[in-house]
């Protein structure tokens, strides 16, 4: 596993402004903890783009087709119902009546699904202990996450940071 | 300051297309007066959303202090100004087809005596008449032209003087025309559409018909910024604002079907009548076909093609999905109208076709030639540089 250093920064500006630099040079981050979202910084630091919205079209999609499964066993086979006054029993011409049930479970999927692979992949299920490299970064701090596997390039790394405007160098929770 | 200058082709295009419809509109005179004059609302009524689509989108552009779209704002106000010759052919076909066009203008209705006394139309009468019609139909033209014409002053104003009391100007103007286009939106398509369908109503039809109009300006909105853009005078757009634009004409589609299917489920469901009457028309075999395309295409195109990043950002999926959606809400516009006046003979031929070129080359020639008369990217717009920076 790879082992990381911390770099704290205390403006976004500063910390924009040099990632490129030190991306140029060699340095890999990892990840950017900031009490905000920045925008683009994903991109910055070269994070590929999210691939949820694919994971949301199949959960909606089986959402769909759940709700049509649902509405033609329960409405159609096993009870027949007579809708709207419109005794057809046939699911084709009943189905504006579904309609809303099919919609509403495709969003309930696909909101749901989206949120379970998101704490999956980001690791933050409920139960599981936080990663906080420091605890500022939920106040007023920028943290910035750079990979560090070379113990004898620590030092070397750390100056390299602290002379492209971080406020400190750490470690994990230290 | 670059200005747009008119090609040939745009001429050929503008003055081909509104010598087919002159044609196309004559033969239908000389044929079928009833289907022509119902043809012509149509196409000005799809021609005149479309303008008017772009003044509501400048407008809320201003009421948002939005900046991204600052520098293509000038294709929704050469857009908008087809809004004053729009409103006079409304005002035009009305005075001269309303007997074809409207049955509840017709005197006999209202007349107890008479053996055709509508006791339905005479109960809506203090609403319906055609004095009252009239005023109503010159107070749009007042509120919608009016105020394209004077965004576009100001509009010249900045490009001339610069500064930002022109911006606050057109703020101002735009936070009242939004309150008025709030209610004009709902009373015109009550008044030019749904009274077409005079024993008929539906609650819905104010905003199911402003999304339709929303979707189809923008589609076109989208269409031309990219031809302008091809064509080199958007040097500083990018695929970001393609984004966004394909962004609003997706969610839009969504929005149109909707209030399309929140309209047909209630009034299916229910099943009464008075209300029925209206779907169980459009769904008679002659114009089933057309009733389930007018779906389709404007919902299932809108939301495969337009539904992932990468589609919206390019211009050829843009463009064929923005192609095949202003087909699709000209069919939308063209089951509200035909078949309330002409039946099930309503039909889709060389008038419909016609009449929807005369508009459209029309609209195109006012489009280009204002176009040609503000600066194609407003370089005094305060928030000019933000639209260049933007990123998506």
């Amino acid at each position: 596993m790879s082992k990381y250093i911390f770099a704290v920064y205390n403006d976004e500006d500063v910390l924009m402004q040099n990632i490129k630099p030190l991306r140029s040079q060699g340095v890999r981050i990892k990840e950017v903890f900031s009490p905000f979202p920045i925008h683009g910084m994903d991109h910055l630091i070269g994070h590929k783009r999210t691939r949820i919205a694919i994971c949301s079209f199949i959960y909606g999609a089986i959402g769909c087709l759940l709700a049509i499964w649902m509405t033609q066993y329960m409405m159609i086979a096993d009870w027949p119902m007579d809708i709207g006054g419109k005794p057809s029993f046939a699911y084709y011409k009943n189905v504006p009546a579904f309609v809303p049930i099919i919609f509403e479970s495709a969003v309930f999927c696909a909101a749901h699904g989206m949120v379970l692979t998101f704490y999956l992949r980001s690791k933050t299920l409920p139960g599981v202990t936080a990663f906080v490299p420091d605890k500022r970064m939920t106040d007023d701090r920028f943290i910035m996450q750079v990979e560090c596997n070379d113990a004898s390039k620590k030092a070397d790394l750390t100056n390299l940071l602290l002379k492209h405007g971080a406020e400190e160098v750490k470690e994990y929770g230290k | 300051m670059k200005n747009y200058t008119i090609t040939k082709n745009n001429k050929i295009l503008s003055f081909g297309l509104i010598a087919f419809g002159v044609v196309g509109i004559a033969y239908g005179f000389a044929t079928d007066p009833t289907r022509t004059w119902a043809s012509l609302l149509q196409s000005n009524f799809f021609l005149l959303a479309i303008a008017l689509c772009g003044l509501f989108f400048y407008t809320f552009q201003f009421a948002a202090e939005a900046g991204w779209a600052a520098g293509i704002l000038r294709v929704p106000l050469a857009m908008a100004q087809f809004l004053p010759h729009a409103c006079v052919a409304l005002l035009l076909i009305f005075i001269f087809g309303h007997h074809d066009l409207y049955h509840w203008t017709h005197a006999e209705l209202y007349d107890k005596n008479s053996p055709h006394f509508d006791e339905i139309l005479y109960g809506k009468k203090a609403f319906l008449n055609i004095p009252f019609f009239v005023i109503r139909l010159i107070l749009y033209g007042i509120i919608w032209a009016g105020s394209a014409v004077l965004l576009r002053k100001y509009a010249l104003e900045e490009d001339r003087v610069g500064g930002t009391e022109n911006y606050w100007k057109t703020s101002k103007l735009s936070h009242v025309f939004l309150v008025l286009f709030a209610i004009t939106s709902s009373t015109g398509a009550w008044d030019i559409l749904m009274s077409v369908d005079a024993h008929w109503f539906s609650t819905l039809f104010g905003w199911y018909i402003f999304s339709g109009l929303f979707v189809t300006g923008l589609t076109v909105m989208g269409i031309l910024t990219i031809y302008l853009k091809r064509n080199g005078y958007f040097p500083k757009v990018n695929e970001n604002h393609i984004h966004d634009i394909g962004k609003y004409m997706f969610a839009f589609s969504i929005f149109w079907t909707y209030l399309w299917f929140s309209q047909f489920m209630l009034i299916w469901y229910a099943n009464l009548p008075e209300e029925v009457a209206y779907y169980a028309l459009r769904q008679e075999p002659e114009l089933r076909p057309i009733f389930i395309l007018n779906f389709v295409i404007n919902f299932t195109i809108p939301f495969l093609v337009l539904m992932s990043r990468d589609s919206k950002r390019k211009e050829n999926t843009v463009l064929v999905a923005g192609a095949l959606m202003i087909i699709g809400h000209w069919l939308d516009v063209w089951l509200i109208v035909m078949p309330g006046i002409m039946g099930t003979h309503a039909h889709i031929g060389i008038i419909e076709i016609g009449a929807t070129c005369f508009f459209a080359g029309l609209f195109l020639y006012v489009f280009f030639n204002s176009m040609s008369k503000t600066a194609v990217v407003p370089e005094n717009h305060p928030m000019i540089e933000e639209s260049y920076h933007f990123y998506l």
